[in-house]
């Protein structure tokens, strides 16, 4: 028997469903307990137990006016609707819901790619539009634009952006919402709205000027529960002529520092696409007496980590830079980084790496043929999408922390000294140590991530996950770090983190919650805002 | 109201009984091959960057072929179970993703069939 939402009774949720059907067609309602079982967070660590948040039904609408009537009918009877785009959110919780019983509403069957314009850059996308189905429209139409995609390309541009994901090319298209412009909405009342320009009737610059007029609520629904997104647009690259690829490495701890200063301006300055940072010393990971050099309860000294460097012939930081544009100046903007770092960071080298014509060859596609061992994630970096990065996933899935802190070389210190000390307590890998990389995906910001497996069959290891995720929120958010994407049954606990004003944040959107969704039907929960009904019972969420 | 409530629950009955009384397509290989190209090649296309096929090299550790299309020991029943319930680190797909007829398609694409032997690489 399918889980039913809390207040809700079992006629009110069977008629709702009945007169869903009637709308949708009897094959695009599902409550029965195998339809409903890929609709479960397959990375769950609460699986089976009393945390986990089950859908009670799915309905998969084809049109807009179909999401209009299942929007309507769950008002008419109080029943809290959760959509998904592509249902691939995983270690975020996958197309589980925020509250038990809710009916998912799945939009996998509004896969229209409406536009792609490669004369003045964007596309325009139904939710169910996978990275592949985007790519593949892009490629079949022969438009000179590329994507930015994440890792896994079976997920959906809008359902990525509305979770703020993240992609490996230039800095203002790796932030997915950040590039985002225009969307169409369906209101809790079932009204349709346009942001942007797609507010004024006739306009043609829906997806060129992102605010129209007056105030601009798109990042309402990003992360957010205003409203179910039935389009969106997206700002694409050009296609770019050439790539050309390049590695410099300092040689001290302190040197990074500096590093990150420099990267900074050339990123800031549009010349460098991801910058991928790392230490060389991971690899001594394997050795113990550099694990317990590297996490150092307090943190090892600089002296210290320099002299284990410099005994292992190894650089202590490095960071691979990727340019994109026409030959001639992807070479200048390299040899202008090269010289800038060089110049200014005694001992610093450089090495030229891979450049190439544009469109890759598989095997440049597969990053195989640099001259040093390299980090990025070519896929990625030209915007192709594929399943690759499914080789990192181990045990049934993870869970993921990804705090966000500030560009500088001295916070990515501090974030690596405060994180090993307080998962120490842990039995799992060190994913904070002294040469613990920063990740540089979003614009202008740094993140680190901590992403423990779980494991399906060992409830106490998820257990002890779990804990560890809960330990890492707060100790994070005491330094000013917050998480900046979470599952549903972390949610609660990272918006409580971000309390400036006695929560005024949330107070103001719970407030807009309840004017715009007075039942609480769309998404109650997510983003940590629950609407009046719901919210009486916040700290007691975990068990609803 | 009751009445109501109950021919709410009657209608609700409808949808599974008139889906599984429709008559069934005949799986289709071909149109099996599509599906999969779109849904599994991503992640058991043959080579080693293909997470799938990775996964079930480790796996079978040479005792069956890491590649699903040179599996003989498949039957659509396997293809749908794991399909729908998923398997470690593979994540099940929807209705929505891969229909029933896709998936009975997909299931006879992925069956030997002495008639096509050798037909598939």
């Amino acid at each position: 028997m399918a889980v039913l939402p809390p207040g809700v009774s079992a006629a009110d949720f069977a008629a709702a469903l009945s007169q869903m059907a009637t709308a949708l067609g009897a094959d695009w309602v599902f409550s029965s307990d195998d339809d409903l079982g890929p609709y479960r967070d397959s990375f769950s660590p609460v699986w089976d137990t009393a945390r986990e948040r089950r859908a009670g039904a799915a309905v998969a609408p084809a049109d807009v006016a179909q999401v209009q009537s299942v929007v309507r009918i769950a008002a008419r009877y109080g029943i809290p609707l959760f959509p998904i785009s592509t249902g691939k959110n995983f270690g975020y919780g996958g197309p589980s819901p925020n509250v038990n019983g809710s009916i998912v509403v799945d939009l996998k069957r509004m896969d229209r790619v409406i536009e792609v314009n490669d004369q003045r850059h964007f596309a325009l996308v139904e939710p169910g539009v996978s990275y592949f189905d985007l790519y593949r429209a892009v490629q079949e139409r022969g438009a000179k634009v590329w994507i930015d995609c994440p890792d896994p390309g079976w997920g959906s541009p809008v359902g990525n952006a509305l979770e703020r994901g993240v992609g490996y090319t230039m800095g203002h298209f790796r932030d997915h919402f950040g590039a985002h412009c225009g969307i169409e909405a369906v209101l809790p009342n079932g009204e349709v709205v346009r942001t942007g320009m797609g507010a004024l009737p006739g306009s043609q610059s829906w997806q060129e000027y992102k605010y129209g007029f007056g105030p601009d609520p798109a990042g309402l629904f990003a992360q957010g529960n205003f409203g179910i997104v039935t389009k969106m647009g997206f700002r694409l690259m050009p296609a770019p002529e050439h790539y050309r690829s390049g590695l410099i490495t300092v040689p001290r701890r302190r040197d990074f520092v500096a590093l990150v200063d420099h990267v900074n301006y050339l990123s800031d300055s549009f010349m460098v696409g991801e910058a991928v940072y790392g230490s060389p010393l991971a690899s001594l990971m394997g050795r113990p007496d550099f694990l317990a050099l590297a996490t150092k309860p307090g943190g090892a000294s600089d002296t210290d980590l320099d002299a284990a460097a410099s005994a292992a012939g190894l650089p202590s930081w490095q960071v691979e830079l990727q340019f994109y544009g026409p030959e001639a100046a992807t070479a200048a903007q390299w040899a202008y980084a090269r010289d800038r770092i060089c110049s200014a960071i005694p001992g610093a080298k450089a090495v030229a790496g891979e450049h190439f014509s544009l469109p890759p060859t598989p095997d440049q596609l597969a990053n195989t043929t640099q001259p040093y061992h390299s980090l990025i994630r070519r896929n990625g970096a030209m915007g192709v999408p594929s399943l690759g990065i499914w080789k990192i996933v181990r045990d049934n899935g993870h869970v993921g922390f990804f705090p966000v802190l500030p560009r500088s070389g001295e916070a990515c210190f501090d974030m690596q000294r405060v994180m090993c000390d307080a998962l120490r307590e842990f039995p799992l890998p060190p994913f904070f140590s002294a040469v613990t990389a920063p990740l540089y995906w979003h614009t202008f910001a740094f993140q680190m991530v901590f992403a423990p497996s779980v494991k399906r069959d060992d409830p106490a290891h998820n257990a002890m996950v779990d804990r560890a995720m809960r330990k890492a929120v707060e100790v994070a958010a005491k330094h000013g770090w917050g998480d900046y994407r979470a599952a549903p049954i972390y949610q609660d606990a990272v918006a409580d983190t971000y309390s400036f004003g006695d929560h005024a944040l949330r107070r103001m959107l719970e407030s807009m919650k309840d004017a715009i969704d007075p039942q609480g039907i769309i998404a109650p929960g997510r983003g940590g805002i629950w609407p009046r009904r719901y919210r009486e019972s916040r700290d007691g969420r975990t068990s609803a | 109201m009751r009445v109501l409530t109950l021919i709410a629950a009657l209608a609700m009955a409808t949808p599974a009984t008139a889906a599984t009384e429709r008559p069934a397509p005949r799986p289709d290989p071909a149109k099996g091959a599509a599906v999969f190209a779109k849904w599994c090649a991503p992640c058991h296309a043959p080579g080693m960057r293909h997470p799938g096929t990775a996964a079930l090299a480790a796996k079978y550790n040479g005792q069956l072929p890491p590649e699903l299309e040179r599996r003989s020991d498949l039957t659509p029943d396997m293809v749908a179970l794991y399909v729908r319930a998923g398997i470690s680190l593979m994540a099940p797909f929807r209705k929505t993703e891969i229909s029933d007829p896709q998936l009975a398609d997909l299931g006879a694409y992925l069956s030997p069939r002495p008639h096509a032997k050798g037909a598939r690489k």
